[in-house]
């Protein structure tokens, strides 16, 4: 497959994000630069954007081969992750922009100053930055191995280097525009493929589903919901990961502090939720299309998780060339994605951990852009090295697991910072912890890491929690460590603590003092 | 960030007790609350109402249109539900712009 029109695209793809970074890096000087485009990007620059660092492999592999594979339960992660954002636009997205500068620790550091806040929401921050990285990372070695015919290794240098430069020189200026060029490609590409799916149902929408019926072994079942999910508590489980996980994860929440202001924060989304909608609209397309025209078996033999389905039905609709171009978006999408998230593990690292904790905010501006691009380099090189050992395991459950820790140890200490009066410092540092903590024992102890088919996880055996996303169990743990850890607690840490009467005026208002 | 924003309170001399006690602060709030909470339970509802039904029920296997399922209808406006709530918000917002801006022109002299 690796023909002169695929190796151009990629070359084209990488020219271009490389073009993007050079003109970014000469603007890129103050630390405001480096984490947050200096605030300069506009509603729907920053939507774009949004759109781009959301819209993962996960989503765009990922989800068409589910639905390909299962029908309809791989719908769910669609209307999931597109109804995420209502959470985000109606209780987040503006007190978070108003109260935070650079990280989701800032927002929460805005009211409780204490080290240990920040210090547990850095952890949280650099867990789920891993966990979602090395999901992507070794998505992206296995998608280029196949479609370049590279070894894995290689493929993930060359993802790790892309992302690793664009970072060190353009910082969020140049990770904003590769993520913006990403959405559009995405969409071009996603549109064009619907587009022929469509055509080859002659614009029958709804004889489409009747096709469907008869299309896979499924019959009739692929229309429904059941074929994965066939316990409503786990498929439960999974929806409440899915819509609270997007409000608590760093590299989202990071993108709203590259606006001036939480009107722009606010119109940021709704561009952001009109391109995700309707990527997620069109996921139906290409599951479908998938399905009928590439055919079950075809998808599989080829990745046993479908994963390839939607480069696989370019190629049968579009002929090589556009299977190339989609293959080259999917390669965009990760490079999109994994330079948010260096960018944002490297703003826990340097802004949070060293700047704020260890150097008590006294750094100069010359030392945190130095501390950042170290860390940037950090972040890269330590995830590459383990998505390097990766290549054998099954990694696609870290995404959903992310998305997990995002919801139960971030959101309720997020929301409650912003809503709730009482709450305190020991409410915040026992519930990012709580959450955190019961989230990796369940999964470890889930199906996703036991599991009784040998070769669907890293051991064979009975697993000891029953679903494979824990959330049901470890978000409402999240929101009870929050309220038994304030309303246990004694006022020891309230010297530390901004009035909450301050965090109130500036949620809502965005007022704030002059900078230092 | 604590000291410094103790520091600059002093400064800048706002007394945000003060403040969020007023009554056109506490009319902001409560304006932007009512409006919200509707809609915030409306979603959350909608949205787990889905696997409550798929999970538990069958109703939603029943063919709507041609073979489209009731299934892939209630999902389909899910998506609606997100555009057109997104939309309100954003209209919504824009009163409450003008509130804050006059609460800030009062309160804050800057």
């Amino acid at each position: 497959m690796a023909d002169i029109i695929s190796i151009a695209i990629f070359v084209a793809v990488i020219g271009l994000t490389l073009g993007i970074t050079y003109w970014a890096a000469k603007q890129t000087t103050t630390a405001s630069d480096f984490y947050t485009a200096g605030g300069s990007l506009t509603g729907w620059q920053n939507g774009m954007a949004i759109a781009g660092d959301y819209l993962s492999a996960a989503s765009f592999l990922g989800i068409a081969g589910a639905i390909s594979l299962n029908g309809f339960d791989g719908f769910y992660y669609s209307i999931g992750w597109l109804t995420a954002y209502l959470v985000v636009l109606f209780l987040i997205a503006e007190p978070l922009r108003n109260l935070g500068k650079f990280t989701m620790a800032d927002m929460i550091g805005a009211r409780f100053g204490a080290k240990k806040v920040r210090g547990a929401a850095a952890l949280n921050t650099i867990t789920i930055v891993l966990f979602y990285m090395l999901a992507q990372l070794v998505g992206a070695g296995a998608l280029i191995k196949l479609l370049l015919g590279i070894d894995y290794w290689i493929a993930v240098l060359i993802v790790g280097v892309m992302m690793t430069i664009y970072v060190l020189f353009g910082g969020m200026t140049a990770t904003s525009w590769v993520q913006i060029v990403k959405a559009i490609l995405l969409m071009v590409g996603t549109i064009v493929i619907s587009f022929l799916v469509l055509l080859k149902f002659n614009f029958n929408f709804i004889g489409m589903f009747d096709a469907m019926r008869t299309a896979t072994p499924h019959g009739d079942a692929f229309l429904h919901s059941g074929i994965i999910y066939k316990d409503p508590i786990g498929l439960i489980s999974v929806l409440i990961a899915l819509i609270l996980g997007t409000a608590g994860l760093p590299h989202i929440l990071m993108r709203f502090f590259t606006v001036k202001d939480a009107k722009t924060a606010r119109s940021s989304v709704i561009y952001a939720v009109w391109i995700i909608g309707i990527f997620y609209v069109l996921t139906i397309f290409l599951g479908f299309g998938a399905a009928k025209f590439v055919g079950v078996d075809a998808i599989v033999a080829e990745n046993a998780a479908g994963n390839m389905a939607a480069p696989m039905l370019a190629g049968v609709l579009g002929g090589s060339a556009l299977e190339s171009f989609v293959a080259a978006v999917a390669f965009a999408t990760i490079l999109a994605v994994v330079a948010g998230l260096v960018l944002s593990g490297a703003s826990a690292i340097a802004h949070d951990i060293y700047a704020e904790i260890i150097k008590k905010g006294k750094v100069t501006e010359k030392q945190q852009v130095r501390a950042a691009r170290f860390a940037a380099i950090a972040v890269a090189v330590f995830s590459i090295i383990l998505a390097l050992g990766a290549e054998k395991l099954n990694v696609a459950f870290l995404v959903s697991l992310a998305f997990c820790i995002a919801a139960s140890a971030n959101v309720p200490t997020i929301l409650f910072t912003i809503y709730w009066k009482k709450f305190n410092t020991t409410g915040a540092v026992a519930s990012m912890l709580t959450g955190l903590i019961v989230a990796l024992v369940l999964v470890a102890l889930s199906p996703s890491v036991i599991n009784p088919v040998e070769g669907a996880a890293f051991f064979v055996g009975q697993p000891l929690f029953p679903y494979s996303n824990p959330a049901i169990i470890s978000v409402p743990a999240g929101f009870l460590a929050a309220i038994i850890g304030t309303l246990v607690s004694s006022k020891k840490f309230e010297a530390e603590e901004i009035s909450y009467a301050e965090v109130k005026f500036k949620a809502e208002t965005g007022y704030r003092e002059l900078e230092r | 960030m604590g000291k410094s924003s103790k520091k600059n309170q002093v400064n800048s001399g706002l007394d945000y007790e003060k403040i969020i006690n007023t009554p056109e602060f506490k009319k902001l709030v409560k304006r932007k609350r009512i409006f919200s909470t509707p809609y915030i339970i409306f979603f959350f509802i909608a949205y787990f109402t889905l696997p409550i039904l798929t999970g538990y029920t069958t109703i939603l296997e029943n063919r709507a249109i041609g073979w489209m399922t009731w299934t892939w209808v209630y999902s389909l406006s899910m998506f609606v539900m997100v555009w057109v709530f997104t939309s309100i918000y954003m209209n919504k917002a824009k009163s409450f712009d003008i509130d804050v801006e006059e609460i800030l022109k009062k309160n804050v002299v800057n």
